[in-house]
């Protein structure tokens, strides 16, 4: 931002403006606005009515029937003290955060590493490993849901002839995590190619110095490549962060497909061990209509999201000209 | 299979000892480093080669298990006795497939189409404009890109209820008209890798800046635009969450996500139909990778590497 206003004019911030340049200025900021315009209006109607509204709602017992009535801070004190599901919903996102983020990061890391390291094949390697990011999430869930399936799917089946018996992953509560976290490292595509372009980028001189004052490679790994990739390895914690606060789709998909019947009864099969705050909102908001009380949780939700996009948004002096130019 | 190792050591080894060609010592430590090279060569390649079936894996599970016979699919058999390829028959006629791939068309295709008609002004502002306030307007574009959808579901679906537009996918359609925060970001990361000369160069010409929009920064946005239109066609293609909020009661305006979701359920113990739909649903989304491979991947790389 700061260099880019050296190249200004230096007629247009001094002095009395005179009036030809006035109404240049008037034209410029009218286009300016013109081409705004689209996104001004997108704003205000889909982002600033809608999380307003949301926090006012929080307050109320809204339900789309009836009028909405004021009830404090009542929907609050029943979160913290009343709710049978929200901890267990906390803990399974908070679970997402801490185990399935890092663990994509890290599996993202190492396979563009190894993709680096191959001097042939990589472009075709490349493909087959991105290509699973674009399968539809449901699709995807579907199958990993019967390819995990205890007694009719390939993978115990595989694990049974090499003498590990398989757990029960999705029907079990404590394997039906980890066998999200699967189905994420299935989807790391985007994030490797991310990485890939960063790891290219960093100067081959400084991997030869490196060698040649006798680094190992780990201390290679330290000092050289960490440091060149860690403003993408940031982005991809954060943007990963982001999106497990709102996972979803797959939570709610492996409920469905593994539970069957069973599964309406506790939400989050099984036993609320898949249950997100994000599927807590929907069930509380669509199911149950307690729309007032979804706004609560949506609340909270925002709160936590907005404190990792600001931890994105304060290195957000990498997005600008200057170093995009370069 | 040697190539890579033959000619690899050689420029490494030249770095580091220049001045002694042909000495025996040297032939040992060159022949020692050959050697350990291979040896990673065929460990990095194995590992690769490891992974990418793994990765493949589920693919071909899918494919195999969606031919089997209903008896076989109940079973942990891996190979299908007889290829039943008549399941990819029946399981139209088990589910309104075409209406599902019907409704997930319009709505991919209306909302790529609107986004780009609305996001392309607003990124080459976002780029190339210099007003008060440019930093500021990013700023909420980027938060606009992070903030949890379910965070504003409620009152949208109060808003849309008010409309009587719930029960369709129009709700998920119509904001797109308003720009979509992704590809405003994309597209000015783009932007600004342009050089400024070439619009300048068009302005001295005396176009006017809807012109130099048109006619110069368009053509040469081609990439960024197909990454973009990618992105968003694929961000609706797939999207569940949206459907399932409005057209979740509505079962003759689902997508193909919520339709497949509720497949499995309906038909709880036909693995191999469950399987063909499911292959099914993702066979566009790999033809259209096939063709537009590198659109994506350089998309893709667009969005992290200045992050």
């Amino acid at each position: 931002m700061t260099t880019t206003s050296v190249t200004r004019p230096p007629t247009a911030a001094r002095g009395p403006v005179p009036p030809a340049l006035g109404a240049r200025r008037r034209r410029h900021r009218l286009r300016v606005l013109a081409f705004l315009s689209p996104w001004l209006i997108g704003f205000a109607v889909f982002l600033v009515y809608p999380l307003v509204t949301t926090v006012y709602l929080s307050f109320t017992n809204a339900n789309l029937v009836s009028a909405a009535g004021w009830v404090g801070l009542r929907n609050y004190r029943f979160l913290l003290e009343q709710d049978p599901y929200i901890w267990q919903a906390f803990r399974n996102t908070a679970w997402l955060v801490v185990v399935m983020v890092p663990a994509q990061v890290l599996f993202a890391l190492a396979v563009a590493m190894l993709l680096v390291r191959l001097k042939s094949g990589a472009g075709l390697l490349r493909t087959v490993f991105y290509l699973p990011s674009l399968v539809p999430p449901v699709a995807a869930t579907v199958a990993f849901v019967y390819m995990f399936n205890p007694a009719t799917g390939p993978v115990n089946h595989i694990l049974e002839t090499v003498g590990i018996p398989g757990p029960d992953w999705f029907n079990s509560p404590s394997w039906s995590k980890p066998a999200l976290t699967l189905l994420s490292l299935w989807g790391i595509g985007n994030v490797m190619v991310i990485f890939l372009a960063a790891l290219l980028e960093v100067p081959t001189e400084l991997y030869e110095a490196a060698s040649l004052d006798g680094a190992s490679p780990w201390q290679r790994f330290r000092y050289v490549t960490f440091p060149s990739i860690s403003p993408v390895l940031l982005f991809s914690v954060v943007t990963g962060i982001i999106a497990a606060l709102q996972y979803f789709t797959q939570a709610m998909v492996a409920a469905q497909a593994a539970g069957g019947l069973h599964s309406g009864a506790v939400p989050g099969y099984p036993e609320g061990s898949t249950l997100t705050v994000p599927q807590w909102l929907y069930i509380t908001g669509f199911n149950q209509f307690h729309m007032g009380y979804a706004c609560a949780l949506a609340v909270v939700l925002f709160a936590v999201s907005m404190v990792f996009t600001a931890a994105l948004l304060r290195r957000a002096s990498g997005f600008q000209p200057q170093e995009v130019a370069s | 299979m040697t190539a890579p190792t033959a000619v690899a050591p050689r420029s490494g080894s030249a770095a580091a000892a220049p001045g002694h060609p042909s000495s025996p010592r040297r032939h040992a430590r060159d022949n020692r480093a050959a050697y350990r090279r291979r040896l990673i060569w065929i460990a990095d390649h194995s590992i690769a080669l490891a992974l990418a079936l793994m990765f493949l894996g589920p693919l071909v599970f899918v494919l195999l298990t969606s031919v089997m016979t209903d008896q076989q699919a109940l079973t942990p058999d891996l190979w299908p006795r007889h290829w039943q390829w008549s399941n990819f028959v029946t399981v139209f006629s088990k589910a309104p497939l075409l209406t599902w791939f019907g409704n997930t068309l319009v709505y991919a295709v209306s909302a790529t189409a609107l986004m780009l008609v609305s996001s392309v002004p607003v990124a080459y502002a976002l780029a190339r404009f210099r007003f008060k306030g440019r930093n500021a307007a990013f700023l909420a574009v980027l938060t606009m890109m992070m903030l949890p959808p379910q965070v504003l579901v409620i009152p949208m679906y109060i808003l849309w209820a008010r409309l009587h537009l719930t029960g369709s996918i129009w709700p998920l359609v119509i904001p797109t008209l308003f720009g979509d925060a992704f590809s405003i970001f994309l597209l000015r990361q783009f932007l600004l890798t342009l050089p400024e000369e070439y619009l300048d160069a068009a302005r001295i010409d005396g176009c006017g800046e809807i012109r130099v929009l048109l006619r110069v920064v368009l053509p040469m946005m081609r990439p960024a635009l197909a990454a973009v239109a990618l992105f968003q066609f694929f961000a609706a293609w797939n999207d569940y969450y949206g459907p399932l909020i409005y057209t979740g009661e509505v079962p003759s305006q689902w997508t193909l996500a919520i339709g497949l979701a509720s497949f499995k359920s309906v038909h709880a113990v036909q693995w191999n139909l469950t399987m063909a739909a499911t292959l099914l649903a993702m066979a566009p989304v790999i033809v259209v990778f096939f063709f537009a491979q590198k659109a994506f991947i350089e998309g893709v790389t667009l969005t992290g590497v200045k992050g």
